[in-house]
């Protein structure tokens, strides 16, 4: 990092400064130590900071560099290490390795086996990052490099060729150019809409009014999704570049960056990022000698989940209370402060310094018809490999859940992937050759949303997760129209009722019916398709909500009300590890031949019993 | 101008005007619940959805928010629009089981009875806003609002309790649609019932008859507003010259 800070006042000079960057930085050993959310829970900090102790300790200080990054994805497997340029792969690391890495790997260039990903199988141990099939069928070209810098230096952004978009946006660009540009790469939405960005920036360019504003959505509320976390966190310069040059496109001067205060690390490193790059001169008056200016501001969301709808998001940003209002003029004519606004999530923000550097018809060659570029996805339930992964448009499920996630675990059989969050569609496995983009998800029932997937395998009770997703809208609905305050908690009561077996089957028309006016009639997006994990999955699993119904049994053993818990006697050895265990002291120790039992009106259905017995001798029916 | 189609009839309406207020001048019904003329649209109710045509684009809109546009079609009484209307008014039914006006509405809506089940026998509050809005916009004090999210919504004052900067004007009272907030003078209190709580307002007394005939907050804020002095404000309505 340089020490003295430069303002650059042309692009000579930033390219100047890039070259400086690279000529200080040696081709020496760097450990990258993953410092994302999730690995910071293992001692992400720490690590790295024994790591620095532990090369002062061998004198190595010239000779290695310690890099603190944003989130690699391979969250399942944190705390994540990587020695470059060799790139290898260190998992599962803790405090205690750290002396071993240095003295073994560092020192001597031995890996060390035990930290190596093991595939599967068993069957080998791969020592390369880039050999890992986690890795291996993805397309990390947003977020690939969050394994490489650190994302409080401007200095490493830059290394990387960061803010040369920028730079060639404002030395050879017409802002009309620009926004051709991004049309004809075929950028939409990543929030969940899938609208394509050239079109808000096109209608906002040409709305009438002096003031126009940017806004960048980080406002993830959806269960399991963290990509514009990760991103905001490990990569942020990426962002305000790519709203910089939206900015120019729009004709805008000011931007809001709307981050949920619940993402700390993601606020703090944004606000390293505008602060570094205003020091730059990269943002405010007069960006690189341009004569073009842009603040950005960072505004922190308080937590609801409607705050996410654009423009509830507004009316955060504006003072007033998170709700949404009618968009019947767009808010690219009429939007925050009642001007002309660029609302884009982080993801599609994050896209823009690509397709300006590598050209829309590159980027335009990747993904399917309607639907270009990558999209990130957070892998998340009955997955082996949790995490985030950067797929192009129109790889199947099947290859994002079994390839790049590996499977479900304990062999358990795969049930349904939920793909768009709360208010997405549980996909079947008959579905799971579908392409993977905008319109395809839309046909089946589901959605892109934000890219959140969670995978559910045969445990999973369908209408317990229908249930599940709809009391989270329905706690999060801001309350403002009929159809969603009060339809949303219409269908959960019913769903109460089904999941305790009290449901009869003319209900299940009911649900249809309100699901239809519930889309209808809500105000805005989370209304609208709230009612889609449960019109999915009564058209993929009705069965299971017959079974509940009809023979009131819950086939996956997840419905309390419908379930009893009961020895195996073949299976009991009378070792009385669930008397122990029972809070409710429901298990009865009485002898040899029918060794426990357990009193079913005092049953609490906790399911302790099952978890302490070892020799599979509780079951559920 | 603009001419547009509702059911069929064709009609002219300043531009700028809603679909609403246009069907409204050409004595076309569309059912609402938190409409007031008093106060701006606020799209809650979903009762005065309508069915819009605009070249090949067929959607549904709140007409209390969607402005008249040359040529746009509009069908008020779609199946789609007529399901939205019932079930809003099924979901009203069980939350405000017993209000008369609600019953009336749903009736003449067609609907006679809820399939959910009522959970608060006493409610009568529908959540239109109106009260809260037109404190805001109407008299300018914004002494209550609407409090929580979701079904846990509701009309309060601050923390349920500061009646600090009501006037105690009954506007709130007047605009409520189901009668939510009531309002009684007994002698020289005035008491002021929301949902989530009551509070009473001490009345001024007439300097000649003796009546108790506004309350002492709300003549302060009239005295404040008009710059009038304070003798002005002595009499009631009935002993002033």
């Amino acid at each position: 990092m340089s020490d003295k800070i430069c303002k650059l006042t042309s692009i000579e000079e930033l390219e100047k400064k890039r070259a400086l960057v690279l000529a200080e930085r040696p081709e020496i050993s760097t450990v990258t130590v993953c410092c994302g959310t999730g690995c910071q829970a293992f001692g992400g900090q720490k690590v790295a900071q024994a790591f620095q102790e532990a090369i002062t300790a061998h004198n190595l200080k010239d000779q290695v560099v310690v890099k603190t990054t944003g989130c690699h994805g391979f969250c399942e497997r944190g705390l994540l290490v990587v020695i470059r340029p060799q790139n290898i792969f260190y998992q599962h690391v803790r405090l205690e390795d750290v002396e071993e890495i240095i003295s073994e790997t560092v020192v001597n260039g031995r890996v060390i086996e035990r930290l190596l990903y093991i595939t599967p199988d068993g069957s080998s141990k791969i020592t390369s990052e880039e050999d890992v099939p986690f890795y291996k069928k993805q397309m990390r070209l947003v977020f690939g490099a969050n394994g490489y810098i650190d994302p409080t230096e401007i200095d490493d952004y830059i290394a990387i060729g960061g803010y040369s978009a920028l730079a060639k946006v404002l030395s050879s660009m017409k802002p009309e150019q620009v926004i051709e540009e991004v049309g004809a790469a075929g950028l939409r939405g990543r929030g969940g809409g899938g609208f394509p960005a050239a079109t808000k920036w096109k209608s906002t360019r040409e709305a009438h009014g002096e003031t126009k504003y940017v806004i960048c959505n980080c406002d993830e509320g959806d269960p399991g999704a963290f990509m514009d976390r990760s991103l905001m966190e490990g990569n942020p310069h990426n962002i305000l570049e790519g709203m910089i040059i939206g900015a120019f496109a729009a004709g805008s001067s000011k931007g809001f960056v709307y981050i949920r205060n619940e993402y700390p690390l993601a606020v703090k490193n944004t606000e390293i990022a505008i602060r570094q790059a205003e020091e730059y001169g990269l943002l405010g008056e007069n960006i690189l000698g341009s004569g073009f200016s842009f603040r950005i501001v960072i505004n922190r969301g308080g937590g609801a989940f409607v705050c996410g709808e654009s423009t509830a998001l507004m009316a955060s940003i504006e003072g007033k209370v998170g709700e949404p209002r009618a968009k019947y003029v767009h808010t690219s004519e009429k939007g925050l402060f009642d001007c002309p606004t660029v609302l884009n999530n982080v993801e599609t923000w994050a896209n823009v310094p690509l397709i300006i550097n590598r050209g829309s018809e590159w980027y335009a060659s990747i993904g399917t018809e309607n639907s270009k570029g990558t999209k990130i996805f957070s892998l998340v339930g009955k997955i082996n490999n949790t995490g985030l992964v950067e797929v192009p448009m129109g790889i199947s499920l099947r290859e994002i859940i079994y390839e790049i996630g590996g499977g479900i675990p304990d062999g358990k059989k795969f049930k349904a992937v939920l793909t768009g969050g709360p208010s997405g569609g549980c996909i079947p496995e008959s579905l799971l050759d579908l392409p993977v983009d905008f319109d395809e998800l839309t046909r089946v029932g589901s959605m892109m949303g934000s890219g959140a997937m969670i995978v559910m395998d045969e445990n999973n009770c369908m209408v317990d997760i229908a249930r599940y997703f709809l009391k989270f809208l329905e706690e999060e609905s801001c309350g403002k129209c009929v159809p969603c305050r009060e339809g949303l908690k219409g269908m959960r009561e019913i769903l109460d009722d089904i999941s305790e077996g009290k449901g009869d089957e003319s209900q299940l028309d009911l649900l249809e019916e309100m699901s239809a006016v519930i889309q209808d009639g809500s105000l805005c997006g989370l209304g609208q398709t709230a009612p889609n994990p449960v019109l999915t999955t009564l058209k993929y699993f009705r069965d299971e909500y017959l079974a509940h119904i009809v023979d009131k049994k819950c086939p996956a053993g997840v419905c309390k009300a419908l379930i009893s818990y009961n020895i195996v006697d073949d299976n009991c050895t009378a070792c009385r590890l669930c008397v122990k265990a029972c809070p409710s002291e429901a298990i009865e120790f009485i002898g040899k031949k029918i060794p426990v039992v357990i009193h079913q009106e005092k049953c609490t259905k906790c399911g302790a019993c099952m978890e302490a017995c070892k020799f599979k001798a509780v079951e559920i029916r | 101008m603009v001419t547009l189609k509702i059911d069929g009839r064709e009609i002219t309406a300043d531009s700028g005007k809603t679909v609403l207020e246009a069907a409204r001048e050409n004595n076309i019904y569309i059912p609402t619940l938190c409409v007031n003329e008093a106060v701006a649209a606020y799209g809650a109710c979903r009762l005065c959805m309508v069915e819009v045509t605009r070249g090949n684009r067929k959607r549904l809109v709140a007409s209390c928010l969607y402005e008249v546009a040359e040529g746009l079609v509009v069908d008020t009484q779609t199946e789609r629009v007529v399901n939205i209307r019932r079930m809003v008014m099924e979901l009203l039914l069980a939350r405000c089981p017993n209000s008369s006006e609600v019953i009336d509405m749903a009736r003449n809506l067609g609907v006679d009875k809820s399939r959910f089940q009522p959970e608060n026998q006493d409610n009568s509050c529908v959540l239109c806003a109106l009260c809260t809005r037109v404190c805001r916009e109407v008299v300018g004090k914004s002494a209550i609002s609407l409090v929580s999210r979701g079904t846990d919504r509701q009309v309060a004052l601050p923390f349920c309790d500061d009646s600090d900067a009501c006037i105690a004007c009954g506007s709130c009272v007047y605009v409520c649609p189901t009668n939510a907030i009531k309002m009684e003078d007994r002698g020289d209190v005035r008491i002021i019932t929301w949902p989530s709580s009551a509070h009473e307002f001490k009345m001024k007394k007439c300097a000649s008859c003796g009546s108790h005939f506004a309350p002492e907050k709300q003549i302060a804020f009239m005295m404040a507003k008009s710059g009038l002095e304070a003798e002005k404000f002595e009499l009631c309505m009935n002993c002033r010259p």
